[in-house]
C-alpha cells in the first residue's frame, strides 16, 4: 500500500477544486479502500467526499432526488424509496451485507469496481488495471464474468445491484467537475470496455456524482431479484431489474429489463423490450422477448450457463410480474 | 456450563497471536514467487533496503541459518528452486508492517521460469502409488475380487466423483510473534492447534534444542488442520527475529495463507459397485486421485472410509498421487474421510436408485459385524441406530424416491441421506493437577481453538476430582506445561482427557495436593478394536427450476460418538462441521490458475463459505453410546464427523430434487442450470 494523502472537502467545489492527476474522491471506502491495501488502487491523496451536504433525500416533481452521499442502508430505509421504488429498495439490499450498506455510498455503489480476480491481483496481467498487458481471464476463470457486450480486451462485469435497478428506473446522474456540471443518463454512465476497458464510466478525470434523480415511478409492477450460489454475500451471477405494465386489453403497454452480471455495464434489455411492447402478456411473449435479447450473447466457455439463466429469469420474472 | 473463556472473548481480553505485546517489534511481511515453477537467478534487495524503517531482507542470496534436518515448506529461502506460485521467496523486516508491506513489493526477485503443470487429471503419467497415506495407512489394499463380484451382480455402478481444492479458511490468520532471549532461548506466540508439537517442529527447522524453544497459543481463532503443523510464518519469525535482534512479527493475509498455510487438495474419485438381487454388496471399489507438492509428499486417505464402512466379500481401495508445481495440501476439517465419504456415499445413492432399494436399507442390509478390511471388532457401532433415529426424526418413511417429482412454487423439493464415519484414536499426553489457592489446577498444553476445549477438560476435571467445576482452572496453550498432542483428528478429549483425568485420579489418591500422569503406557496398551464414530446426515434441499439456485431447507446430523461430554459444545462442534460440509457441498472452490500457477481465487469474497442466511433449519442430536474400551471418558471425538456425510446427503437430496446427478463439487447453479 502507497503513502497518500488524506483530505476533506467542505463543499462539492471545495472537492472539485482540490481535483489533480492523482486524487481520488473517497466516499464510503467499501471498494476503494481495499483496491488500496491490495494495490490496485495507488492515489497519492484521497478526497473524502462522504461528509459533503450530499445524504438528503428528497422529493423532486414527480420523482425522487438522492444525494450521492446518501448510505445504501438509509437509501433502502427510506419511505419514499419504499414507497415509490420497491424495486430500488430491493436491490440495494440484495446487495452486499448490512455492515457494508451501513458505510457505502451511492456515488460509491456506482463507482465500484468490476471483482474479477485478475483486476484484484497485481501480480497478473489485466487490461483494465494495467492497459496493454492482457486479459487473462479469456482464457482462465471467467465463470463469474460478462456474456453481453465485452471485448477482446476485457471480459469484466459491473458489480452493482442498484445500479441495475437505476438502469431500469431511468435515473439521470448529476455531476459536477473541473468542466461545470452535467447530467448523465443511465444506462450510459457506465460504458462497454471496447478497447478502452481501463474506462469504466463516462466520467471525466475530476468529476464528481453529487445526485442520481429518478423520474416518476413506471407505471405498472416492478421487481428486482438476483441469482447467486449462496443466499447472502454474494454478487450475482445475473440479477434483472423489470417493470411490466400490461393494459386491460392483456397488451404490454410498457415495459423495462435490465440485467446485473452479465456485462461491463448495468445492461439495458431494450431488443427485449421492443419485442414485448405491444405484444400480448404471457409466457410465449415473455420467452420471445428473452431470446430477442439473448441471442446477442457471446457467452465464453465456463460462463456460458448465465444465459439459460438470464432467458429462464426474464421470463420467470415477467411472469411474476405480469396481471 | 459457559465457555470459561467466553468472557474474555467477548470483551476483547483474549489476546491471539498476533496482539501479544512485544517490546520493540518489528515486522516481516513476505515476498512470494511469481512463477509456478522456476530458478531464482538473484534477490536484489538494495531498492528495498533503502526504503524507511527496513532493517533487513531474507532471502536466498544470504541463506539463514537452520537445522540440518529442515525440509519441506520450512527450509525458508535454502533453494533456488520455486516450487509454486506463492512459495516464500524472500521477506523484508521493517519498523512497521506499513514499511514492512510497500518494500516487500520493492525487492526485485529474477527468475529463470520454466513450464509448470499444475492440473490434477486421472490420467496424469506421474501419478504413482505413495508408500502410506496420512498419516499411516496403507495406499492401496485388496481383498476378494472385485471383477468376479461385479460380473455377477445384479445391479451395478461405475461413476467418478471430483472435488475441487479446498481451503480451510479459520476466522483467525495465521500469526507467529517471536522473541530471542539474551541467552538464545526462543519464545513464539504462534496460531496452533498443538503448542508441543509446533515447538518441536520449530525447533527442528532452527536446529535448536526443543527445551530452548517455547511456543504460546492461549487463544486460537479456529484452524480446520491448517494449524495443526508449523508453517512457514513460524519459522520466518523466528528466523527473522534473530536476524535483527528484536521481537519479529509476521501476520499473513488471507491471501498468503491460501498459498503457503495448507489446503484440501483436489480429488478425482472412481467407485464402482455391485449388489446382488437382495441388495448385498458383492464388491466395492473406491480409487483416488490426488496432487501434492515437489516439496512434501502429503496423500490424503480419501479411500479409507470404503475400508470401514460396509460388508463385502470383494473390496479394493487404492489411493494414486501426482507431484505439482503446487502448493502443499495437508489436513483439512476430516482428511480423508470428508471428501471419501462424499464419494462413497453418493455412490450407495446411486447404487440404491440402480437396485431399486431404499438408501437406507442398502447400508443397512449392508450393515458389517467386523471392520470389512480389518476384520477387527468394532469397540462399538450404531450406524444403523443413527440411520433409524434420523429416520423416524426426518419422516424418512413418507418418502416417494422418484426423482424430480416434488414442486412447491418454483423450487423443486428432495431429501437424501448419507452416512458419516471417523476414527476414535488417541494420542499419548501427560497432564498435571494441583491444588493452589482453595481450588484446583490442571495443566497441560492442550489447545483451544475455538472448541471449547478448555471448558470440556474443566467438566473432566472436575468429575474426576468431585469438584465444582467452579473452583477447577486448566491452564493450556503453552508448550512450557506437560506434553500434549495437537488439537486434530477428533482426537483432542480423547487424548487429553485421559492424561487430566489419570492426573486428578493421581492426585485423589495420592498426597491429595499434587497428581501427575503420561499415559503414553495406557494409550500403547489399548485392546485392539476397530474404534469409529458413526452418524447419518439428511438433507431437505429446495433447487430453482429456472436458475439452478439450491438452498438447504432442512439438515439433521444423528451421531454415535461416545460419551457427550458438554452438550452445548457438543452441538456447536457438530452443527459447525455441518455447515461446512453445506460449503463443501454448494459454494466452496479454490480455482487453480493454469495460465500462471497458484490460485485465482484467494479471500472471503472470493472464496464463498456459508453465511447464516444459508442455514436455515439444522439440528444435531446424538444417541447415547456406552463404550468403557476407548479411554476413562468413553468419548470418541467429535470434531470432524460433523462434516463427514454432509456433502453426499445433500447432493443426493438434489438429484432426489432434480433428477440430476452433479458428480463434481460444488453444486453451483452454473451445473444444474
Amino acid at each position: 500500500m502507497k503513502a497518500f494523502e488524506y483530505a476533506r472537502a467542505a463543499d462539492q467545489a471545495e472537492a472539485v477544486a482540490m481535483f489533480r492527476p492523482g486524487v481520488m474522491y473517497l466516499g464510503g471506502g467499501t471498494n476503494l479502500v481495499d483496491l488500496m491495501r491490495l494495490g490496485v488502487a495507488r492515489p497519492d491523496t484521497l478526497v473524502d467526499v462522504s461528509r459533503l451536504p450530499l445524504d438528503g433525500i428528497e422529493p423532486d416533481g414527480g420523482g425522487l432526488r438522492i444525494g450521492a452521499a446518501v448510505r445504501n442502508s438509509d437509501l433502502a430505509a427510506h419511505p419514499l424509496v419504499r414507497e415509490r421504488y420497491p424495486m430500488l429498495a430491493r436491490a440495494v439490499l440484495e446487495g452486499a451485507s448490512g455492515q457494508v450498506r451501513n458505510m457505502a455510498t451511492v456515488g460509491g455503489n456506482l463507482l465500484q469496481r468490476t471483482r474479477c480476480a485478475y483486476f484484484q491481483d497485481v501480480s497478473k496481467p489485466c487490461n483494465k488495471r494495467l492497459p496493454g498487458s492482457g486479459c487473462p481471464a479469456i482464457e482462465g476463470d471467467h465463470a463469474g464474468l460478462a456474456v453481453l457486450g465485452h471485448s477482446h480486451a476485457c471480459v469484466a462485469t459491473h458489480p452493482s445491484d442498484m445500479a441495475v435497478a437505476l438502469a431500469a428506473l431511468d435515473a439521470r446522474v448529476h455531476v459536477t467537475g473541473p468542466g461545470g456540471e452535467r447530467v448523465v443518463p443511465m444506462p450510459g454512465l457506465h460504458r462497454l470496455p471496447g478497447d478502452e476497458p481501463e474506462r469504466d464510466t463516462v466520467l471525466e478525470p475530476g468529476e464528481l456524482i453529487t445526485a442520481v434523480v429518478l423520474p416518476a415511478p413506471p407505471p405498472g409492477a416492478s421487481r428486482y431479484r438476483k441469482v447467486r450460489e449462496r443466499a447472502s454475500f454474494a454478487f450475482a451471477l445475473v440479477s434483472i431489474a423489470a417493470v411490466l405494465d400490461v393494459d386491460a386489453d392483456g397488451t404490454v403497454a410498457d415495459c423495462r429489463v435490465a440485467l446485473g452480471g452479465v456485462a461491463h455495464a448495468p445492461w439495458r434489455a431494450y431488443h427485449a423490450e421492443q419485442a414485448l411492447r405491444g405484444s400480448r402478456a404471457g409466457e410465449d411473449a415473455f420467452a420471445a422477448a428473452a431470446e430477442a435479447e439473448m441471442e446477442r450473447a457471446r457467452p465464453l466457455p465456463r460462463n456460458a450457463y448465465k444465459v439459460p439463466m438470464a432467458r429462464n429469469l426474464i421470463v420467470r420474472t415477467l411472469l411474476e410480474l405480469a396481471p | 456450563m459457559n465457555r470459561v473463556e467466553g468472557h474474555d472473548k467477548v470483551t476483547g481480553r483474549a489476546l491471539y497471536s498476533a496482539e501479544y505485546p512485544a517490546e520493540g517489534v518489528a515486522y516481516c511481511y513476505p515476498v512470494q514467487s511469481e512463477f509456478a515453477r522456476a530458478r531464482i537467478t538473484g534477490v536484489d534487495a538494495s531498492a528495498a533496503l533503502a526504503m524507511p524503517g527496513v532493517l533487513a531482507v531474507l532471502s536466498s542470496e544470504d541463506p539463514p541459518e537452520l537445522g540440518e534436518d529442515v525440509t519441506g515448506e520450512l527450509a525458508l529461502f535454502q533453494h533456488r528452486e520455486v516450487a509454486y506460485r506463492g512459495q516464500l521467496v524472500a521477506a523484508v523486516v521493517a519498523d512497521t508492517y506499513e514499511n514492512a508491506r510497500a518494500a516487500a513489493r520493492a525487492v526485485v526477485v529474477s527468475y529463470e521460469p520454466e513450464p509448470h503443470d499444475v492440473r490434477l487429471r486421472d490420467d496424469h503419467p506421474g501419478l504413482y502409488k505413495p508408500d502410506k497415506v496420512n498419516p499411516d495407512y496403507p495406499a492401496d489394499t485388496e481383498k476378494g475380487d472385485v471383477a468376479a463380484g461385479l460380473a455377477e451382480a445384479a445391479a451395478t455402478i461405475d461413476v467418478t466423483y471430483t472435488t475441487p481444492v479446498m481451503h480451510n479458511n479459520p476466522m483467525e490468520p495465521h500469526a507467529s510473534v517471536a522473541m530471542w532471549s539474551g541467552d538464545g532461548e526462543l519464545t513464539v506466540h504462534d496460531s496452533t492447534q498443538g503448542a508441543s508439537a509446533d515447538r518441536d517442529m520449530i525447533a527442528q527447522a532452527l536446529g535448536v534444542p526443543p527445551e530452548r524453544v517455547r511456543v504460546v497459543a492461549r487463544h486460537v481463532g479456529g484452524g480446520f488442520g491448517s494449524k495443526g503443523t508449523a508453517r512457514p510464518n513460524s519459522v520466518l519469525a523466528a528466523v527473522a527475529a534473530r536476524a535483527v535482534g528484536r521481537p519479529v512479527k509476521v501476520a499473513l493475509t488471507r491471501r498468503q495463507m491460501y498459498d503457503v498455510t495448507g489446503y484440501r487438495t483436489p480429488t478425482i474419485q472412481r467407485v464402482r459397485a455391485g449388489v446382488d438381487a437382495a441388495g448385498r454388496l458383492l464388491a466395492l471399489e473406491h480409487e483416488v486421485a490426488e496432487q501434492s507438492s515437489t516439496l512434501v509428499e502429503f496423500a490424503e486417505q480419501t479411500a479409507t472410509p470404503a475400508r470401514v464402512m460396509y460388508a463385502t466379500p470383494a473390496l479394493r481401495t487404492a489411493h494414486r498421487l501426482v507431484r505439482l508445481d503446487v502448493a502443499t495440501p495437508s489436513w483439512m476439517r476430516a482428511p480423508g474421510e470428508c471428501p471419501g465419504m462424499y464419494a462413497l456415499e453418493s455412490a450407495m445413492d446411486e447404487l440404491a436408485v440402480a437396485a431399486g432399494l431404499d438408501p437406507i436399507e442398502l447400508r443397512v442390509t449392508n450393515e458389517p459385524d467386523a471392520e470389512p478390511e480389518s476384520g477387527m471388532p468394532f469397540s462399538s457401532r450404531n450406524l444403523v441406530a443413527c440411520l433409524r433415529e434420523g429416520a423416524r426424526r426426518f419422516g424418512w418413511d413418507e418418502r416417494d424416491p422418484s426423482p424430480g417429482i416434488r414442486r412447491q412454487g418454483r423450487w423443486l423439493i428432495g431429501t437424501g441421506v448419507a452416512a458419516s464415519t471417523y476414527p476414535a484414536r488417541r494420542r499419548p499426553s501427560q497432564a498435571s493437577a494441583a491444588v493452589e489457592d482453595g481450588g484446583y489446577v490442571v495443566k497441560i498444553a492442550a489447545a483451544d481453538i475455538g472448541t471449547g476445549a478448555r471448558t470440556a477438560l474443566t467438566r473432566i476435571a472436575a468429575d474426576a476430582l468431585g469438584a465444582d467445576p467452579a473452583v477447577v482452572r486448566v491452564e493450556l496453550g503453552d508448550s512450557d506445561l506437560p506434553y500434549a498432542p495437537l488439537a486434530g483428528g477428533s482426537m483432542g478429549t480423547a487424548s487429553w482427557g485421559s492424561a487430566v483425568t489419570m492426573a486428578c485420579e493421581d492426585l485423589v489418591r495420592g498426597d491429595g495436593k499434587q497428581g501427575f500422569a503420561d499415559t503414553t503406557e495406557a494409550v500403547g496398551a489399548a485392546a485392539k478394536l476397530a474404534t469409529h464414530a458413526f452418524g447419518a446426515q439428511f438433507a431437505e434441499v429446495r433447487v430453482d427450476a429456472d436458475t439452478g439456485e439450491v438452498r438447504i431447507s432442512r439438515m439433521l446430523g444423528v451421531f454415535a460418538a461416545g460419551r457427550i461430554i458438554d452438550e452445548t459444545l457438543a452441538r456447536s462442534q457438530f452443527i459447525g462441521g455441518m455447515t461446512m460440509g453445506i460449503g463443501m457441498a454448494l459454494m466452496e472452490e479454490t480455482i487453480t490458475d493454469l495460465e500462471f500457477g497458484g490460485f485465482v481465487n484467494h479471500d472471503l469474497a472470493q472464496y464463498h463459505v456459508p453465511v447464516n442466511a444459508d442455514i436455515e433449519r439444522i439440528e444435531a442430536v446424538w444417541i447415547d453410546e456406552d463404550d468403557d474400551r476407548l479411554n476413562p471418558m468413553g468419548a470418541k471425538g467429535i470434531g470432524e464427523i460433523g462434516i463427514v456425510g454432509t456433502a453426499a446427503a445433500v447432493a443426493n437430496a438434489v438429484y432426489h430434487a432434480t433428477g440430476r446427478r452433479v458428480r463434481d463439487l460444488p453444486i453451483t447453479p452454473a451445473k444444474l442450470i
